[in-house]
């Protein structure tokens, strides 16, 4: 049943040493960094991507604004009930809307190879992966984190509230986008990735939702918002040490198949 | 140091080392949950408050512990097996999850059951409780990924990436969950975090929990046995084994 | 100064089979290895493995001598691989994507590096239309432009020749024996049969 190798078989010539010796190797090089470079480039080659294809910019906004529609057709147009629920819809959907895009973070580049060009390049990974997170956050996260006050408006969110609930959506989904990426690279080579994607990283964002609508909570009611801001940053500070290094690994675990 | 890890690896010194030490975990777990739950619903004193109702923390409790142990214990397998290529480990780990879901669910089921009588409703949304859920979804997620790979060294490999993430996050999960809980109105009084215990009614509780642990260790090893048998189906030792020739584990192999 | 990329007692289980058991390999410079073997024989793993991408197998693998854990930035610097997928973004220019690969490796390059590179590869007049509108031929052909961009002494090659015309296999062949004459080493794998060379050695599989 072992199926065994049927010996190198040597055609040709033998060890062609004499040949080796008579030209001039090509030379082999060391190492010699650059990783700035590499970063720059991969931050430059996917938000080049991207912005040609606004439409994948433009979805989760899209669909971030659909689902605050919904919930006063759902529940109630009263202002005053709205009011009192805003904070936590708001960070809800605005959570929803940074999930949808995420599975499109390595998926691209895993079909067309360029991912697995991208593990062999003499850089650390973790690095390179973060320039693409950071990417995701740019055109995602922070996109919306700027349009959340316009939503709040609609849903009668009180005064006082909407410097915060921009500020916390920005940090959160900071956040959000690297556990989220550290799902999308354990997900990108599977077919079906998109379901399993939302089962494994919802668990692990309550954290940031807990402290994000807490803090728009704490606005509303008049209390200090730092306390919730400062947990935010520092959820946001550990995963940005940890997340790279969760994200390389499973991108040399997703490339095996 | 290296030489034992790499034999503590080998499929066929782990078949034979469990197969002695399977039968003593067993008769601990039977004889401690039986006498735990002997004294616990038949002996302890009812509590002054929640009478005879109170009992169901010899299960709750205990269940609740091994739910958020075996996930612990899940990552630590995962990163040996990241670390060291031990393949036992990962078997370890596949058959800790379904467990450890399980004990979650239990957790959570002794948990709606215990609010009847002292909420009067089937789910609060308790800080206990919630952190339980959210820890039920952590399993099911591992359980997903490792089944979603065709490939079953990936599928090994991935789960134990999740369940290193997971075990990071649910200290913050439970940290996040308490503040929360405490933000929006506690109920008089959470489940378990009670003070002052007499002791005729925590010492069966201990001894359930260490019932419980026994019972785990007792499932994992046997069903780790099993696991090894149907991955090492097609090596030399397992058909022997399987054509009735007895493999024998000497003594000094085992040390 | 010379190059060695060895393997011993490389085996690598799929699904409870085999592909291969205690190979042993050692590639040197100066030489084209073309691995052969039927569909499914393990030609792909083996190549991802001696390139460093997959990590379920056993044995050893040295660069230079030393252990590839060690060796592994030297190697990789050292390395240039083409997978079945070329790797080239269709909503990215030809040009775009050898700056990104140049970048990759930690040099910034010029255009004019890049235009020439794509010229060689007969793509001049291609360079700003998205890689999407070009052929899966020409796509290829982008990929292929890195080997004389970005100077390795390794080329390790899944199927170069994948949806080349038969011009373009020609001076691909051509290109992969002076790479070898002028001392650096090509690993691949091809249905296309090569011209019989001195330095052409084969290993087959399976």
């Amino acid at each position: 049943m072992h199926s065994s190798l049927h010996g190198a078989s040597n055609s040709g010539s033998s060890q062609s040493s004499e040949t080796a010796q008579q030209v001039s190797a090509v030379p082999l090089r060391e190492h010699n960094g650059g990783l700035m470079t590499a970063v720059k480039a991969t931050l430059v080659r996917d938000l080049t991507l991207l912005l040609r294809r606004r439409g994948e910019v433009l979805n989760p906004l899209v669909f971030f604004a659909l689902v605050i529609t919904l919930f006063p057709i759902a529940i109630s147009p009263d202002p005053e009930l709205l009011a009192v629920i805003a904070p936590g819809l708001l960070w809800v959907a605005a959570l929803l809307a940074a999930l949808l895009s995420l599975d499109s973070l390595f998926r691209s580049d895993y079909d067309d190879g360029s991912l697995e060009q991208l593990l062999l390049a003499p850089q650390p990974l973790a690095a390179l992966s973060l320039a693409k997170v950071a990417v995701h956050w740019l055109l995602t996260g922070l996109p919306l984190a700027l349009m959340a006050p316009i939503l709040g408006i609609m849903l009668a969110l009180p005064a006082g509230s909407y410097a915060v609930l921009a500020l916390s959506l920005a940090l959160g989904t900071a956040s959000l986008s690297l556990i989220g990426a550290i799902g999308a690279a354990l997900t990108v080579g599977l077919a079906r990735g998109g379901v399993l994607l939302s089962l494994l990283v919802l668990p692990l964002y309550i954290p940031v939702l807990i402290f994000g609508a807490g803090a728009v909570q704490a606005a509303i009611f008049g209390e200090g918002v730092s306390a919730h801001l400062a947990i935010l940053g520092a959820l946001l500070a550990a995963s940005l040490m940890l997340a790279p290094w969760a994200i390389a690994a499973s991108l040399r675990i997703s490339i095996n198949g | 140091m290296w030489a034992f890890i790499h034999k503590l690896g080998s499929p066929k010194w782990f078949y034979g080392i469990s197969a002695k030490l399977q039968p003593w975990f067993w008769a601990a777990a039977a004889l401690l949950i039986v006498t735990g739950s002997l004294w616990g619903l038949a002996f302890a004193p009812a509590d002054y408050q929640q009478g005879n109702s109170f009992r169901i923390i010899y299960v709750h409790v205990p269940a609740a512990f091994l739910a958020q142990s075996i996930f612990i214990a899940m990552a630590v397998s995962g990163l040996v097996f990241m670390v060291w290529k031990i393949k036992v480990a990962d078997m370890a780990a596949a058959v800790m999850a379904p467990l450890g879901a399980a004990m979650t669910f239990v957790a959570l089921f002794s948990g709606a059951v215990w609010g009847v009588p002292t909420w009067g409703t089937w789910w609060m949304w308790d800080a206990r409780l919630t952190s339980m859920l959210i820890l039920l979804f952590l399993y099911l997620g591992v359980i997903a990924l490792r089944g979603a790979f065709t490939s079953r060294d990936s599928a090994s490999r991935a789960a134990s990436v999740l369940a290193m993430v997971g075990v990071i996050n649910i200290p913050i999960i439970k940290y996040s969950v308490d503040w929360w809980y405490t933000l929006h109105q506690p109920a008089s009084f959470t489940l378990t975090s009670r003070p002052a215990m007499p002791t005729e009614m925590w010492l069966p509780l201990v001894i359930m929990v260490l019932g419980f642990y026994c019972f785990f260790i007792a499932l994992t090893l046997m069903r780790t046995r099993s696991e090894i048998l149907r991955r090492e189906a097609n090596k030399h030792w397992v058909q022997e084994l399987v054509a009735g020739q007895v493999v024998k584990v000497p003594a000094e192999e085992a040390r | 100064m010379s190059l060695c990329l060895q393997a011993r007692q490389l085996a690598c289980e799929r699904d409870d089979r085999w592909l291969f058991q205690g190979l042993d390999l050692e590639v040197r410079n100066g030489e084209i290895v073309r691995i052969e073997g039927p569909n499914g024989s393990g030609k792909t793993s083996l190549l991802k493995i001696l390139s460093g991408q997959l990590s379920d197998y056993q044995g050893e693998l040295f660069w230079n001598g030393a252990a590839m854990n060690e060796a592994r930035e030297h190697f990789l610097a050292n390395l240039l691989y083409l997978g079945h997928a070329p790797g080239i973004k269709s909503g990215l220019s030809p040009l775009e994507n050898l700056a990104w690969y140049q970048a990759l490796s930690g040099e910034s390059g010029n255009e004019d590096q890049r235009l020439e590179a794509l010229e060689q590869v007969g793509l001049a007049g291609f360079e700003d239309v998205p890689a999407g509108q070009l052929s899966a031929g020409q796509q290829r052909r982008v990929a292929l432009a890195r080997l004389t961009l970005t100077p390795r002494a390794l080329w390790v090659l899944d199927e170069p020749f994948t949806a080349i015309d038969r011009h373009g296999v020609v001076d691909l062949e051509r290109q992969l024996v002076a790479h070898a004459q002028a001392g650096g080493c090509v690993l691949v794998t091809t249905h296309h049969e090569l011209t019989a060379s001195p330095l052409l050695r084969r290993i087959s599989l399976g």
